[in-house]
């Protein structure tokens, strides 16, 4: 028995399968970075408009209006498009099969499609500047919120392949384990289930009705309670292809095997179960939750630490156990042996690097009693572009140099671009998100397009000018740096095709690969049992409550 | 079925166990003991009728009655109101190292209200009233800065408080 389960699962896919499989995985990974490409200018234009030194550039209009586009594009569309991309090539080359359906994979991504142009029109034209989180009882046009609702929904399609993909498999192989890459994207598709019904009731019961004229009024406070259950899972539901390329594609590149597959599967339940019950971190500061609420998800939230860590061992050890197989002696000398001409093994150390600082940052916020220094100051963009733009995009950007010769047949333009691409992103976070830290502790607000208008409070005034002048060079360096990236990709669709040896998917395995793992470390249906009471425990009464605390609602009002 | 770790692996969870452990005792130690929680009253208001006597909450944030006053038990309460695009009154003025409690409400919209270099901040939520019990430690002139998206005028939003001396301390407005 030992060693027929111990064969490697070796059925090839039809070319139909992979053929239309590609297909699916580049239009969607095209949107993704289609909006990327839009989204990156204005990021590096609001800090040059913010910095105050461009006083052309000024203009509180434009400057809202890009910085809602900007927010939506990277922080909706850019995600959930390669996840989406990156889950159906997962899925399809991790489990050996078919996608469960692929008109309904299709189906959904035109939904999304259409809602993120239904949703462009109005952010564009400065019709939706309420920035990413429309935070109510401002109001933007009602067709914003029908494309945010549609982008959501369609997001739901994938959950269902992924999901029920899944399923067959197991039924199929009855005991076996889910291959550690499908355990954890699929994990990733019911986290986004869970933590999109939040943003989705609060869109669909609230903002739609009240913004086309059905709803007079409605509460803030639940609006925020609402979005806040979407807020943090959704960091979560960024991260995790990130960390599974770690897991399951990085021990390959870097020449060795993962440290531990069982442990992977640990860290994956755990970033699972404890990323969505515990939102309201972001309401620390808010009137309408009361304190033993705001601690009992405190407590989760410190938990993330844990699969956080051990994440950061299981890669490192892998890491170094390639390191030394290549010859790297000493506690540290292995590090010099690595192969960072590699995209793979460069980004994840880079993105470890950028993980370690950010997650030190986000402990500050996350402290119950630390939050109110920083909170909705500068440090706030500082840390989530550095956890979000750094760590996470910075993966994504491997993952697409990985899969697109695999996809797209053609060679990849240039490796020594590609390497000096991610060199230059993570330099130009660093250069750009640490000034943001500084001035959040100096007493900068963030979401502001103009600082010249404190004049009252002029030392203040002039004690960040030296921290906006650095970031203008960030800003910058990031800007070149995604367009080279963008460059690189169109490049590669004119390069000769690659051998079909290169076009081989194939993950990592671990130097004991299991042959059986405990039950609840290869269910789906458990952990989403857990999810249902968490959740009913920490945000049951916290939503129930505006049901008769008797609130006066608001009326809608402009910006 | 046990799982396989890596005995080094065991030291290291040990480790995490023992930091989250440490961050959450310390976390709650000073929220039980010493009483330091974020502002969380949950008190409604009826935002639309802040200057009238009448309704939800109603006459505590009537223009007559912002400002910086002492409360029944001597405490100095400044009562707020947060509005596009400033916070009013506009200049507050209080005493250093003295235990202040802020109330304030929003007009219209979502406001955050914060003074740099000290833990007052807060999110102003329409409905509801803002609490937050604080003490200044640092002398001078400090803005108090609109710290969330409030519309196109945001950037404009701010008030100043100057914290002064004890004995430099008047209270200028009625006292209740
Ligand atoms: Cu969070
Ligand atoms: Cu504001």
């Amino acid at each position: 028995m030992a060693t027929s389960s111990r064969v490697i699962n070796n059925i090839a896919l039809s070319t139909e399968t992979t053929d239309s499989t590609n297909k699916l995985v580049f239009w969607n990974f095209f949107v993704a970075f289609a909006a990327f490409a839009l989204a990156l200018p204005m990021g590096a234009y609001q800090v040059l408009e913010r910095s105050g030194m461009f006083p052309a550039l000024e203009n509180a209009l434009v400057y809202y209006s890009s910085t809602s586009t900007h927010g939506v594009l990277m922080a909706y569309v850019l995600s959930t498009y390669f996840i989406m991309g990156f889950g159906y090539h997962t899925a399809v080359h991790s489990l050996k099969q078919k996608l469960f359906s692929l008109k309904f994979a299709w189906t959904g991504f035109w939904i999304s499609t259409i809602g993120v142009v239904l949703a462009a029109i109005p952010l564009l034209t400065g019709n939706a500047s309420i920035l990413y989180t429309f935070y109510p009882p401002e109001f933007a046009h009602p067709v914003f919120y029908i494309g945010a609702a549609m982008l959501i929904v369609g997001s739901w399609f994938w959950c269902v392949v992924m999901v029920v993909s899944t399923v067959q498999w197991k039924k199929a192989n009855p005991g076996k384990p889910v291959p550690l890459i499908m355990y954890g994207t699929v994990l990733n598709a019911l986290l986004w289930l869970w933590t999109s019904m939040g943003v989705a009731s609060e869109v669909v019961f609230q903002l739609i009705p009240t913004s086309l004229g059905l709803a007079d009024t409605l509460d803030p406070g639940l609006s925020r309670v609402l979005f806040s259950e979407t807020l943090h899972g959704i960091v979560y539901f960024w991260l995790f292809p990130a960390y599974l390329v770690m897991y399951t594609i990085l021990p390959k590149e870097v020449g060795g095997k993962l440290f531990s597959d069982e442990m992977a599967r640990v860290a994956f339940v755990m970033l699972f179960i404890f990323s969505v019950p515990i939102g309201m971190h972001h309401l620390y500061m808010d009137p309408m939750v009361a304190a033993g609420w705001k601690l009992l998800h405190m407590i989760g939230t410190f938990m993330v630490a844990v699969p956080t860590l051990i994440t950061g061992f299981t890669i490192i050890a892998t890491m170094e156990i390639a390191g030394r197989l290549r010859g790297g002696k000493g506690l540290f000398g292995w590090l010099k042996t690595l192969d960072y001409q590699n995209p793979i093994v460069l980004a994840s150390t880079l993105s470890l690097l950028m993980l370690t600082v950010g997650g030190w940052g986000g402990v500050i916020n996350a402290a119950y009693s630390l939050d109110a220094l920083i909170h909705n100051t500068q440090w706030i963009p500082g840390h989530f572009h550095l956890i979000y733009g750094g760590t996470t995009v910075i993966m994504y950007f491997a993952a697409a140099y990985w899969i697109w010769p695999k996809i797209t047949g053609h060679q990849l333009f240039s490796k020594k671009l590609a390497i000096l691409q991610l060199w230059l992103w993570f330099i130009g976070m660093w250069v750009t998100t640490m000034p943001w830290h500084y001035l959040g502790l100096i007493g900068q607000p963030r979401r502001v397009d103009t600082l010249q208008a404190y004049q009252q409070a002029e030392e203040l005034l002039r004690s960040w000018d030296f921290s906006m002048l650095i970031m203008n060079f960030g800003a910058l360096t990031l800007l070149i740096s995604g367009l080279l990236f963008i460059y690189i990709l169109f490049m590669t669709s004119r390069q000769p095709a690659v051998n079909e040896a290169e076009r081989e998917v194939s993950y990592a395995v671990a130097i004991h690969p299991p042959l059986q793992v405990p039950k609840v470390l290869n269910s789906l249906a458990f952990w989403n049992w857990a999810m249902l009471i968490y959740l009913a425990t920490s945000y049951g009464y916290p939503v129930l409550q505006f049901w008769f605390i008797g609130t006066p609602e608001s009326a809608p009002w402009g910006y | 079925m046990a799982i396989h770790i890596d005995p080094l692996e065991r030291k290291w969870i040990i480790m995490i166990a023992a930091i989250v452990l440490l961050t959450w005792v310390l976390i709650i130690y000073y929220a039980a003991v010493q009483n330091v929680h974020p502002p969380s009253n949950v008190e409604v208001i009826d935002s639309s009728r802040l200057h009238l006597a009448s309704g939800v909450g109603g006459g505590e944030f009537m223009e007559d009655n912002l400002g910086v006053h002492r409360d029944p038990d001597g405490l100095l309460v400044v009562t707020m109101v947060a509005a596009r695009y400033g916070f009013y009154p506009q200049h507050i003025e209080v005493p250093v190292n003295t235990p202040v409690r802020f109330r304030i409400a929003s007009f219209d919209v979502l406001h955050g209200i914060m003074i740099p270099f000290s833990n007052m901040n807060t999110m102003v939520v329409p409905g509801y009233i803002a609490e937050v019990n604080t003490s200044f430690t640092k002398l001078g002139d400090f803005p108090l800065i609109c710290d969330e998206y409030c519309g196109l005028g945001h950037a404009y939003m701010y008030g100043m408080i100057k914290i002064v001396p004890k004995d430099e301390f008047k209270l200028i407005a009625g006292v209740n």
